[in-house]
């Protein structure tokens, strides 16, 4: 066996981070939890990016999923908010302060049941987040209830069969607005990494819905949110390369085979497709494929859909380059001469 | 039994001075909803402040777009009184569906301005009638029947200041300055205001109401509360604003955009602020404590259904120590219950809102003037104590025009609170969130986005230590729920102040806030000339409760608590914070009747208890 002479210097990002400064508490999760996995995907995808982490909120609602972002990056600011309410305090702090990078973490609980309200909201102003959807068809919290999600005829490990259609939140997420809508498996690293770098370049709300199955609620035989049915049923729609602004682009792309998509930031998202005739720039063919997907008992995955030009709620509102949180107070506070003209008016 | 026919009904018997009764009465407005009587109403209201009279206008007004009976008071008061007025001496009555009850309603003596065609004078004979055919005055003006009806409602207008004595250039002027920028609007509502006028010319006047010029209203300003509230907002600073509409909140915030939209876009086009209509009231507040949460001066505006989905909110920005504004501009009831009718019925369930020991800041403003005073404060004193303080407010000041001095231009710079930017963290090395290390309870924060390795910290309800990390300790627990209380008793010395009326040296004690203030003051002077009765009175502006408070209710035999709700929700509060020894002294005073509290309602209960 051969000792280096000189220990190899830590690997470092292009902040001169190593991937240390991106660690967070121990996780109290269970062992074998899918949401531990996308936790490590996630810290990855922020040290690859070479995101500052004190530029990230990481924001959460309240489930086993929405404890996570306390197993990562804690050198982030990051606020563990109410059962399906996390859309509006990211929407707050979005706005208070566009130049944080929000990262919003949530379960299909907190989502689709609960919060389905803000959830749809949030897709249809197309606020610049991150949200991610760590989906295990139950409530893992409060020990295994059915969620939203749950797909019709799933059955619980106590029997309990799901009467209910699921609701498919990627096929929602489209409809109502959301810009960049992509769907993997906590087991599938390596499209769930570059699914994730490629949606931190995106500017706008990207939604991942990422199959995560609960190992102690929702693992077992009859469950469609299992590592075994994922096995069987996961259908890729391509091969994902995400290529960020600050790598070279190497090799030209085959327009046949890939599709390639130019982000804000001038990164590339390069679909390698594995199923011909997608392209994820097609909202309705996006949908409609979704449906029969999920009729056939499929689960796509893959870049769904993504508008990289569409304008977020932070353009529309045409806000000061500045954070509105740190604006001195002469831009805020109107001089007396106001007043007295509004005073004069009310005489 | 035969009725007199209005032109040989007897004069009113009484007159009590013989004459003319100068700058002070009241006058009703009978209409439907939407039929423009607003501007109408408005126009007269502020002739009769042109006049330099003071004056007060109520809105009373169904939860209906078109159609439902609508009343507007105006009282003219030469002593300053500008509380609502409950007999009418000059009744206007322009809708047929409540002519009769309105009619019947009055005292004997009142004057009646009535459309012709309803045939009032027959109800009674003890009243003055002016039958005005009021469809033929408009006729000549314009062919659009729509614009007839709306016309109509400004003929009445000059009937009334003929038979007042109204200066019709003190109308024309009030005219022009509801319709600005609209000539056309302008120059018909003139005309009819005019043929009104003349018209009243051939009227013989029998009733002795009549407004002379004075000079009480010099220098003053109307408006109502929202718009006050708002201005308010606009300069403390605030940056974003999240709503859903709900009356009587909703002028708020429109008013409140239409400054920003203003005010605060520079040339370039960009905004110093956003705002952002949620889906409903829970994503409002939670907007609203995200943005307090990332450093923005952040508020919300709703009514008591909207406080009420707030709940939970309220109690994690409680809680994690997060500074907003709220805005709760009071009325009746949930659901269908009497919803553009004015209360003071969120006191209680506000003070606590949410579950567990939630305690909350809530600030009373008792005049248009303190809506704005209040508006700019309640952001400081968020950002200061680092949690949600509720501007309590209702439908009565935040949607009827108050007169008013001009308002103050704020004498204090932003008070952004403690916070902690890069250059004191690397000064620190560090520091623990929820630390109490100035001794008032109240810790240092972090701003997200703080380009610092030792800036962050993790956000969470109620179980988190010093350093903001999870805990479930129990003394951890204990430790952090007395810090926010010694936080919250801090708070009696932040907030404002609770104004004191009278010598000090009375047995009775008055105890009243918000709205009330201007029946309270009037009800005073009416227990002191018409009872005898000396009374010392105390506006509560603040909860939690200043310590002078208690010191009010130590120095008085008997304090009456006035409130417009039924279980006197400020009492309960106050039960909760004087020693046991003082809680027989307070006595409630309910009024909830939806409708603004006058002074004799409160005078007469306090006659009526102290007779006892
Ligand atoms: C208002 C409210 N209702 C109910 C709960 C209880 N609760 C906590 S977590 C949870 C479900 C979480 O499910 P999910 O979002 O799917 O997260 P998972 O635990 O499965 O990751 C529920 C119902 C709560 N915290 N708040
Ligand atoms: S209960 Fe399920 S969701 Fe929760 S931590 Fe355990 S495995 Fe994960
Ligand atoms: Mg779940």
């Amino acid at each position: 066996m051969a000792t280096p002479a000189t220990p190899a210097a830590p690997r470092t990002n292009r902040l001169g981070l190593s991937v240390v400064e991106y660690k967070g508490a121990k996780s109290t999760l269970c062992a074998g939890c899918g949401h531990n996995a996308i936790s490590e995907r996630i810290l990855e995808a922020m040290y690859e990016m070479g995101v500052p982490p004190e530029r990230v909120a990481k924001l959460s609602g309240i489930g086993c999923s929405s404890k996570s972002p306390a197993y990562f990056m804690s050198r982030s600011h990051a606020f563990n908010a109410l059962h399906g309410r996390m859309p509006s305090v990211a929407t707050g702090a979005v706005l208070a302060n566009r130049e944080l990078l929000a990262l919003g973490v949530s379960g299909d609980g907190d989502t689709a049941s609960i919060g389905i309200g803000q959830f749809v909201h949030l897709m249809r102003r197309n606020l610049p987040i991150l949200y991610v959807v760590e989906n295990n068809g139950v409530y893992g919290l409060t020990k295994g209830q059915f969620s939203a999600t749950a797909d019709l005829g799933a059955k619980l490990k106590t029997g309990v069969q799901n009467d209910l259609p699921a609701i498919d939140l990627c096929t929602l997420a489209i409809q109502l607005g959301a810009t960049f809508v992509g769907r993997s498996f906590s087991g599938d690293k390596r499209q769930l990494s570059a699914m994730l770098r490629a949606a931190l370049a995106h500017r706008g709300t990207a939604m991942l819905d990422v199959v995560s199955p609960c190992v102690t609620f929702n693992d077992h035989e009859g469950s469609t949110k299992s590592y075994a049915y994922m096995k069987e049923h996961d259908v890729p729609l391509h091969e994902l390369q995400f290529v960020p602004a600050f790598e070279d682009l190497a090799v030209e792309y085959d327009p046949g085979t890939t599709v390639d998509v130019t982000m804000h930031d001038g990164s590339h998202l390069r679909l390698r497709k594995l199923e011909e005739g997608y392209d994820p720039r097609d909202r309705g063919r996006a949908m409609s494929r979704l449906v029969e997907a999920q009729a056939g008992g499929d689960v796509l995955t893959g870049v769904l859909f993504v508008d990289a030009k569409a304008p977020s709620l932070v353009d529309l509102l045409n806000l000061v380059d500045a954070p509105l949180a740190t604006l001195p107070a002469e831009a805020v506070r109107p001089p007396r001469e106001v007043l007295d003209a509004l005073m004069d008016a009310l005489r | 039994m035969a009725s007199p026919d209005s032109s040989v009904a007897p004069l009113p018997a009484a007159r009590p001075d013989g004459g003319a009764r100068v700058n002070d009465f009241s006058i009703q407005v009978a209409t439907a909803n939407g039929s423009g009587s607003q501007s109408s109403n408005t126009v007269l209201l502020r002739a009769i402040f042109q006049m330099g009279v003071p004056v007060s206008g109520k809105n009373l007004f169904p939860s209906n777009i078109a159609g439902l009976p609508t009343w507007y008071t105006i009282r003219a008061s030469r002593d300053g009184w500008i509380a609502r007025k409950k007999e009418v001496d000059l009744l206007v009555a322009m809708n047929p569906e409540t002519a009769r009850d309105d009619v019947l309603g009055l005292s004997a003596g009142a004057a009646v301005v009535y459309d012709a065609p309803l045939a009032l004078a027959e109800l009674r004979p003890d009243l003055v009638y002016y039958p005005v055919a009021f469809d033929a005055l408009v006729e000549p003006l314009t062919k659009e029947p729509k614009l007839r009806r709306l016309l109509r409602n400004m003929a009445y207008v000059g009937v009334l200041a003929r038979l007042l004595d109204l200066d019709l250039g003190e109308v024309e002027h009030a005219i022009e300055k509801q319709f600005p920028g609209k000539p056309r609007a302008r120059d018909l509502n003139v005309a009819a205001a005019r043929a009104g006028f003349d018209h009243a010319a051939t009227l013989e006047k029998r009733d002795p109401l009549v407004v002379r010029r004075m000079d009480r209203t010099a220098g003053k300003i109307l408006v109502d509360g929202n718009a006050a509230a708002a201005m308010g907002a606009l300069f403390a600073g605030v940056t974003v604003v999240a709503w859903y509409p709900i009356t009587p909140s909703s002028s708020l915030v429109e008013t409140l955009i239409g400054h920003l939209r203003r005010y605060r876009i520079g040339p370039d086009g960009k905004a110093t602020f956003a705002v952002v209509q949620a889906e409903d009231e829970l994503a409002a507040v939670g907007m609203a404590i995200g943005a307090g949460w990332a450093g923005a001066r952040a508020m919300t505006a709703t009514a008591g259904p909207g406080v009420s989905l707030m709940s939970e909110f309220a109690g994690l920005a409680y809680y994690a120590e997060i500074p907003a504004v709220i805005f709760d501009v009071q009325r009746v009831g949930p659901s269908t219950g009497l919803p553009t009718r004015t209360a003071q019925g969120d006191v209680l369930s506000t003070a606590f809102l949410s579950h567990g020991d939630t305690r909350h800041v809530l600030l009373f403003p008792g005049s248009v003037e303190e809506c704005f005073t209040m508006g700019v404060d309640a952001f400081d004193l968020a950002e200061r104590l680092q949690t949600p303080v509720f501007v309590m407010t209702d439908l009565d000041l935040g949607m009827n025009v108050w007169m008013s001095d001009p308002f103050p231009y704020p004498a204090r710079p932003l008070d952004r609170g403690k916070v902690l930017g890069k250059d004191d963290l690397d000064r620190l090395g560090g520091f623990a969130r929820y630390a109490d290390v100035d001794g008032d309870g109240i810790g240092w924060r972090t701003l997200p986005g703080t380009p610092h390795p030792k800036a962050a910290y993790f956000t969470r309800g109620t179980g988190h230590d010093e350093q903001a990390a999870y805990s479930e300790d129990p003394r951890t627990f204990e430790r952090n729920l007395a810090r926010l209380e010694k936080k919250l008793d801090g708070a009696r010395d932040l907030l404002p102040a609770p104004v004191r009326e009278g010598s000090g040296e009375a047995k009775l004690g008055l105890l009243a806030y918000g709205s009330s203030d201007p029946a309270l003051r009037e009800a005073r002077d009416q227990l002191r000339r018409e009872a005898g009765l000396d009374s010392d009175y105390l506006r509560v502006r603040a909860y939690p409760f200043s310590r002078e408070v208690r010191e009010f209710v130590e120095a008085h035999e008997r304090v009456y608590v006035v409130e417009q709700n039924r279980d006197g929700q400020l009492a309960a509060l106050l039960k909760l914070d004087l020693p046991a020894a003082l809680v027989p002294r307070l006595r409630p005073v309910p009024h909830l009747d939806g409708l603004p509290l006058d002074a004799r309602t409160v005078s007469d209960a306090i006659r009526a208890e102290e007779a006892r």
